[in-house]
């Protein structure tokens, strides 16, 4: 039952729950479910009056379809209780404290007790074997190390895997690639677009990275058209993780070989789709905000949290043969959205207009801008070497093909604006599509 | 015969036009020759270089696109109609100029260069010298000081 990129000697141990039977799964999860729910309505207030609210006790949790009568929780709860107000363990049970970088106010707090840690590592190490990778790996952790998840994450699940780890952490482009070249890097951890910019920097500096194989690349939406552009430039396999620190971290869900959605670790992470408008459970398959239950958490149990992610659920079995539900990439979030003249737009509709015309995706940036009380959206496109051309009227008509596209894509005339190569800001971490400048 | 022309993308912003030129300044790259044709929104800077490989590899070190095409030098008289004969040569053959610009000095007294840029350089090639008309060899431009 492994796949075919499993090491050779089978697949890691950790990875068993990956290929449990269905039935089995179900029970496991309901048995868990009502267990998280329990401890949630002994221990969190907030919790409790919700349920109370609806007149529900744990007691009328008896199967996983009474999991959509529970009240939603939301990422401004985390807020409202700060610092501590949605903890379910004592602060001595508590062994780790992480927090997200808040843009506005306060940031949000999440907690782990020991055993939380151990989930987290054992769906960390499922990950990267997912990935195809085993002792043996160089895995280089170019996630931030700190009060991000995302570093410790990865850091713990690639030692348990028993490969090599290097905690550079992010940043110091020079170096990272220094490292990766010196030391036979063949596993990354980074955002996507910090991955284009070693790319970019790698060409110049004429650095070797052959041995490198495989890019465990998350922490921000990025497209299929993204994912190709880099495993054509790179020759890398490049994988899709998905996590939050509410609910855990990296590890909620990882990619498998065959690149055809994200299998959920839902053993631990138990999701469903709604209308992010009206709450309501969507059917499989459709396409609707991703609501995740944390089944086996202790410290900060998360009962149908809100990513504002949108997906949608697939059950097919996986020619990988792990029975996990999958879920389609995350090309956008609920919150990505910005409306212009009445029009809804999201970033990944601009990357599909963008790629029809060039081929591949350029480095690009949105800006919104509002003048005598009218929206404009401006997209800035880097001129890249594979579209220059030395004839005025040739770049002309690529500026024209751009904008024709995007009216195409978005049904709204945008002004697109073709900048020199490099001008536009290059994250060392996520990267920064939007610019709103509407004061609205 | 033909010249390698260096073609970079500027934005059309104060400024934009210097950073380019003080690189290959600063790397001792001699400019021939060059040409700007712009829009309101971009630019692009058309350039003869002694040096065309090296200059390609110090201008994308310093982040520019460069497009390198094959343009041809075609000497003129430095008399009226000088520029109108050859031109008559190269419609007579059915062939387009893209676009085209004069060299900064001619190779010899009395001539002047002009660079083209044609879809089919060959065939223009192969047109001008039908009609007499003299293709400066690279070595003569390239060896002469620039300006």
């Amino acid at each position: 039952m492994s796949s075919w990129n499993d090491p050779p000697g089978g697949f890691h141990p950790a990875s068993v729950p990956d290929y449990l039977p269905r039935g089995r799964l179900a029970e496991i999860q309901l048995q868990r479910l009502q267990a998280v729910v329990t401890r949630a309505h002994g221990r969190v207030e907030i919790f409790r009056r919700r349920m109370e609210e609806r007149g529900l006790t744990p007691a009328h949790v008896r199967g996983l379809e009474d999991l959509a009568r529970l009240p939603f929780t939301v990422k401004a709860d985390l807020r409202d209780t700060y610092p501590f107000g949605l903890f379910a363990s004592p602060m001595e049970d508590i062994v780790r404290l992480h927090a997200s970088s808040g843009t506005t106010g306060k940031p949000i707090v999440v907690a782990y007790t020991k055993a939380d840690l151990d989930v987290w590592t054992e769906v960390m190490v499922r990950t990267f074997a997912a990935c195809g990778l085993h002792r043996g790996d160089v895995i280089q952790n170019a996630y931030g190390y700190g009060l991000f998840t995302g570093g410790l994450g990865a850091h713990y699940g690639a030692e348990a895997l028993g490969a090599t780890v290097i905690p550079i952490s992010g940043g110091n482009t020079e170096r990272q690639l220094m490292v990766m070249q010196d030391f036979g890097v063949t596993a990354l951890c980074c955002t996507p677009s910090y991955f284009l910019h070693l790319l970019e920097r790698a060409r110049e500096m004429k650095i070797d990275f052959s041995r490198l194989r495989a890019g465990v690349f998350g922490a921000e939406p990025w497209s299929e058209a993204m994912r190709q552009r880099i495993q054509a430039e790179s020759g890398i396999k490049a994988y899709d993780i998905y996590g939050l620190s509410e609910i855990i971290g990296p590890g909620v869900g990882i990619e498998c070989a065959h690149q055809t959605g994200l299998h959920l670790f839902e053993d631990h992470f138990y999701p469903e789709i709604v209308d992010p408008t009206s709450g309501e459970v969507l059917p499989e398959g459709a396409e609707g905000e991703l609501v995740l239950t944390t089944l086996s958490k202790q410290a900060m149990p998360m009962i149908r949290y809100r990513t504002r992610d949108v997906t949608a659920l697939f059950a097919e079995p996986c020619a990988c043969g792990r029975t996990m539900r999958r879920m389609r990439r995350i090309g956008r979030r609920a919150d990505d959205m910005f409306i212009i003249r009445g029009v809804n737009v999201f970033p990944s509709q601009v990357e599909t207009a963008l790629l029809q015309v060039e081929g591949t995706l350029p480095h690009y940036q949105i800006v919104l801008t509002r003048e005598k009380g009218l929206d404009r959206m401006e997209v800035k496109v880097e001129v890249t070497r594979e579209v220059f051309s030395d004839k005025i009227r040739a770049l002309e008509s690529l500026h024209r093909k751009l904008e024709d596209a995007l009216e195409h894509v978005l049904g709204l005339r945008v002004q697109v604006t073709l900048v020199e190569p490099r001008s536009l800001a290059r994250s060392e971490g996520k990267a920064k599509r939007l610019t709103d400048l509407r004061n609205v | 015969m033909k010249l390698h022309q260096l073609s970079l993308f500027l934005e059309n912003r104060p400024g934009q036009l210097r950073a380019p030129c003080a690189a290959l300044g600063k790397a001792g790259v001699d400019i021939l020759t060059a040409s700007l044709a712009d829009t309101a929104q971009f630019g692009i800077l058309r350039l003869i270089v002694k040096d065309w490989q090296r200059a390609k590899q110090v201008l994308e070190a310093a982040g520019v696109v460069v497009n390198v095409t094959e343009v041809v030098p075609i000497e003129v008289d430095d008399r009226p109609g000088g520029l109108a004969a050859a031109l008559a040569a190269i419609e007579d053959a059915g062939i387009g100029v893209e676009y085209m610009y004069a060299f900064a000095a001619g190779p010899m007294p009395g001539k002047a260069a002009i660079v083209f840029r044609f879809e089919d350089p060959d065939r223009a090639l192969a047109a001008v010298k039908e009609r007499g008309l003299r293709v400066v060899d690279a070595e003569e431009l390239l060896g002469k000081k620039s300006m």
